[in-house]
């Protein structure tokens, strides 16, 4: 008789079931391709294509496979070699309009892709590349809010008439901003005018001595945070935005931390191209609209541009316009943008606000203005380093971009409006690129590795290698030991491999070499339940149980060892993952999986083997 | 197949003033040579610059440190990463690798240490290169024990809340004793001491405590079956009936960590041999030291039994 359940049986088939398909992806290696996507001026499309053939078929590369995927060409070949002679044929074809990328395309059946099973994704330890940590510096965003405040407060005490005799930042950062005022009651017009006002600032009165009345104004800490998380957020955004010119196919850009940007292109070796484009400087350029759109047309199409206008493109749609030389105000004026939605339409919108000299500026050009167009430029410089017989040469390349451009549909200054989104996705995207070109944090790199392919190559063969002969010799010194109840935990050793590579795959855990010596860790420990429960069975027989009754009071009793043993281990597992970054979190990922699969492998899984061998059988011995 | 007697019964606690006696001895050596020695920090924990460097004709450590000392790369450290061909070199970056800023600048390090090194041997070619800067890595050091406290109190939680305060007293000194001398030995012979060894030794803590659990399990089973209760032979039963599995588990996750370290590859070198020396500490204080740590915090029968609700003040008293 067997007193094992049936629902059990079909959960452990379901599972078993599971596994196999999501781990499967693994199995099918990608090949190399090179990546072909558009820049301002092209498009993807089929003359593209046939571009790409031609170029290939004129320098006898032989390639398996071109197709067009979602918004990039992909044109794969048999090994790398040929995949670099590919990228630099391509890249002579088709100009500067395109970008040329070394990408791997994946060879995963596409049913299994449909019920989303995919590979784990390779480290850079395993695939090469190069790796950043980022510091991003939150002082220069304090110093710029306080500044700003200073100003603000300068001129808001002039408005209201309140006569004072300095307003100064502290000396020190983030301790706010002095007011040195006449008379006590002046310092109380000041507090609540500036109460009123900026509702962000928190005042506080100070020493008062002869006819020197201090106020002290400190930006609230929970602005301060707000500020800290949008620098951060708004770096990972421009950080994302150039990277993709990089043409790097799926970079990592993650936040770490406060303060933290992580970096990692796989399969770029040469550090100085993406530094460049790291340490780029982006501004902004509110000017006034120019003509109608017919005009912007004509001037693009007969390269006649006014004199007192100027020419952009407008990020995405590429449309002409026009816009009058003259700036209204910069990026160093705007203190915030954030997207939010229109009170009275309820339609996306990005919500601007401006520092007092910007406001005045603003309000007086709106003003006059009101009904015409404003735009917004984005400018971004990256300075180009080259040595020329001997010397270095910089050369800063510049491209301007009008990100926004709107009606001005009422007079205003300080803050205001940005409408005319269609989705507050695109909203969000507007308020990231303003930002971007105004509050943007210089950033420090405080960790930098390069790995190169080879070494890559070389370590996933031999972790690999680590996993399958550890994994044999766990298998042959269980069976040794165990003989039949040592074959059963082998066959379950290996499904729990199957299953932890399939979980890791389908959560997206990244592979690493840490990771892989977790899978070997896992591995060595799997087995401990199994030796739990063959160990309680022999004891049960010595005992003098029946088999039957042995191996369901091996399997109860060692339960709960296992358990706790487990559960603290656990714990453990658990510490790992909280752990900075990188390698130790993949170790600890990899752990903390591997050790709730083995405990379902283990024991539910050895069970219902162990019941359909011995299920319905008379017994007199065991194979343990 | 058995290799172990199932009727042994070694009387291990009798011998506990000797084994716990050499425990406290081991553990006071290992803090001396954290203390005195120190410990070999890697790039992870010290910030600076290191490189992996590969040369085609076998080379020495030695060759290496001289062409490096010759290029004025002071204080260098040159390891070899298995095989005869590939060196790790790792230094603090000197004022021709950091750019106009002051900062440090990769591609000046790989320009100037291949230069440096070319003037030694021709045949070399830079594999990888790192850089970290010190700041990271205080703050990893502070992270890591953090971690480990964390690890240590959450599983004293757990089994005080499961078993008694007496066992999770007993798991968290017999913990401390393993992590420091597996530390311990690393400071004895000054391998380096990455992130990934510092994992690895939280890896430590999680097999022994696993190893732990499974005697306190035993020792609360026998102590709840057990009519008339003699805390020293309950205890030497309980190790001698999961001696078998102990060692055994021992074996096999100390196979898989051996052939980690000889197939593997340098990068997961630390980490293995960590291991292999966690487990044998790990086990041998499963043995050894934690029983009689629980005979002397006078762990009882009544305090194992399960407790009546209604009044368990009452309930505890004999």
């Amino acid at each position: 008789m067997s007193d094992f359940p049936r629902w059990k049986y079909a959960l452990v088939a379901i599972v078993l079931v599971l596994g196999i398909v999501y781990a499967l992806p693994n199995v099918f290696l990608p090949v190399p391709a090179v990546q072909i996507t558009a820049n301002r001026n092209g498009t993807v499309d089929p003359a593209l294509e046939q571009k790409v053939v031609d170029a290939l078929k004129q320098q006898n590369i032989a390639n398996t496979g071109i197709e067009i995927e979602n918004d990039h060409l992909l044109a794969s070949f048999a090994n790398a070699d040929v995949q670099k002679s590919a990228a630099d044929a391509i890249k002579a074809a088709v100009g500067d309009d395109y970008t040329v990328a070394f990408n791997l395309k994946s060879t995963v059946p596409g049913w299994l892709s449909a019920i989303g099973a995919k590979p784990m994704p390779l480290g850079l330890d395993l695939q090469g590349g190069v790796h950043f940590l980022m510091q991003v510096d939150q002082s220069d965003v304090i110093d710029k809010q306080e500044t700003r405040y200073a100003d603000d407060i300068r001129s808001l005490l002039r408005e209201k008439n309140i006569r004072y005799e300095s307003v100064v930042r502290n000396a020190q950062r983030g301790q706010g901003i002095s007011v040195v005022l006449k008379s006590a009651e002046d310092r109380t017009a000041a507090a609540n005018a500036i109460a009123a006002e900026y509702p962000d600032l928190v005042s506080q009165d100070g020493s008062a001595t002869g006819d020197r009345f201090v106020l002290n104004a400190v930006v609230r800490p929970d602005k301060l945070r707000d500020l800290s998380l949008n620098t951060i957020r708004q770096n990972l955004g421009t950080l994302r935005n150039r990277i993709n010119q990089l043409g790097v196919s799926e970079p990592i850009i993650q936040q770490q931390g406060d303060s933290r940007i992580v970096v990692e292109l796989a399969g770029v070796q040469d550090t100085a191209e993406a530094k460049k484009l790291i340490g780029a400087t982006a501004t902004l350029e509110y000017r006034a609209g120019y003509g109608s759109p017919q005009d912007a047309a004509d001037a693009q199409r007969t390269g006649i541009i006014p004199p007192d206008a100027r020419l952009y493109r407008e990020r995405g749609t590429n449309r002409p316009i026009l816009l009058s030389k003259q700036i209204i105000v910069t990026g160093d004026q705007l203190t915030n943008a954030n997207s939010t939605t229109d009170q009275q339409t309820g339609r996306p919108a990005v919500s601007i606000e401006l520092n007092s000299a910007g406001a005045k500026r603003m309000l007086d050009f709106t003003t006059n203005n009101v009904g015409k167009y404003m735009g917004v430029v984005y400018v971004e410089r990256v300075v180009d380093t080259k040595t020329v017989d001997g010397k270095e040469v910089r050369t800063p390349k510049i491209t301007e971009e009008v990100i926004s451009y709107a009606q001005i549909q009422g007079v205003f200054g300080k803050q205001f409006q940005t409408t005319g989104m269609s989705s507050p996705k695109e909203a969000s995207d507007l308020a990231l690129l303003l930002r971007g070109g105004s509050l943007a944090a210089p950033v420090d790199i405080v960790e930098e590795r390069v790995i190169g392919p080879s070494l890559g190559q070389d370590n996933i063969q031999k972790g690999m290698r680590a996993v399958m002969i550890g994994l044999a010799l766990v298998l042959l010194a269980a069976a040794l030991y165990y003989k039949l109840f040592g074959l059963v935990a082998d066959v379950a050793l290996f499904f729990n491999l199957v299953i932890l590579v399939a979980v890791m795959s389908a959560i997206g855990v990244t592979l690493t070499m840490p990771g892989i010596a977790g899978i070997v860790l896992t591995l060595g420990m799997a087995i401990d339940a199994n030796v739990l429960i063959c160990e309680r069975i022999r004891e049960e027989l010595r005992n003098g149980s029946t088999p039957h009754a042995a191996i369901r009071a091996g399997y109860d009793k060692a339960w709960a060892t296992i358990l706790d043993a487990n559960v603290t281990h656990l714990i453990a597992a658990l510490a790992l993952t909280t752990m900075g970054s990188g390698p130790i979190k993949g170790f600890g990922v990899t752990l903390l999986i591997g050790i709730l699969t083995s405990m379902f492998t283990s024991v539910t899984v050895t069970h219902a083997i162990t019941a359909l061998i011995h299920g319905h059988r008379k017994l007199k011995t065991l194979s343990v | 197949m058995e290799i172990f007697n199932h009727n042994a019964n070694v009387n291990f606690l009798g011998m506990r003033k000797f084994s716990v006696g050499i425990a406290i001895l081991l553990v006071l050596a290992s803090i001396a040579l954290i203390a005195v020695k120190g410990l070999n920090y890697g790039l992870d924990f010290t910030g600076g610059v290191s490189l992996v460097v590969d040369y085609q004709n076998p080379v020495t450590t030695a060759e290496v440190q001289g062409a490096l000392d010759k290029g004025g790369i002071e204080h260098s450290l040159v390891a070899s990463l298995g095989g005869t061909r590939e060196v790790s070199v790792r230094f603090q970056p000197t004022a021709a690798m950091k750019d106009e800023a002051g900062k440090i600048n990769l591609d000046k390090v790989a320009e100037v240490t291949t230069a440096v090194l070319k003037a030694g041997r021709a045949d070399v070619s830079i594999k990888s290169r790192d850089y970290v800067s010190s700041t990271v890595g205080d703050e990893l050091r502070s992270d890591g024990i953090l971690a480990a406290v964390v690890v240590v109190l959450g599983i004293g939680l757990y089994l005080g809340i499961r078993f008694e305060w007496r066992f999770a007293v007993a798991a968290i000194v017999t913990e401390l004793h393993d992590a420091l001398i597996t530390v311990g030995v690393f400071a004895l012979v000054q391998r380096e001491f990455d992130l990934t060894v510092l994992a690895s030794v939280l890896a430590v803590i999680g097999y022994s405590i696993n190893d732990k659990v499974v005697v306190f399990d035993r020792v609360r089973e026998l102590f709840r079956l057990a009519r008339k209760a003699e805390p020293e032979e309950i205890l030497n039963r309980s190790i001698n009936n999961t001696l078998s599995r102990t060692i055994i588990t021992a074996l096999f996750t100390a196979i898989t960590m051996a052939a980690l370290y000889f197939i593997g590859g340098p990068v997961v070198h630390g980490f293995a041999i960590t291991m292999l020396i966690g487990i044998l500490v790990g086990t041998l204080s499963s043995i050894f030291v934690a029983s009689p740590i629980l005979l002397w915090l006078g762990v009882s029968k009544q305090d194992l039994m399960p407790k009546t609700r209604e009044n368990p003040e009452l309930a505890r008293r004999p």
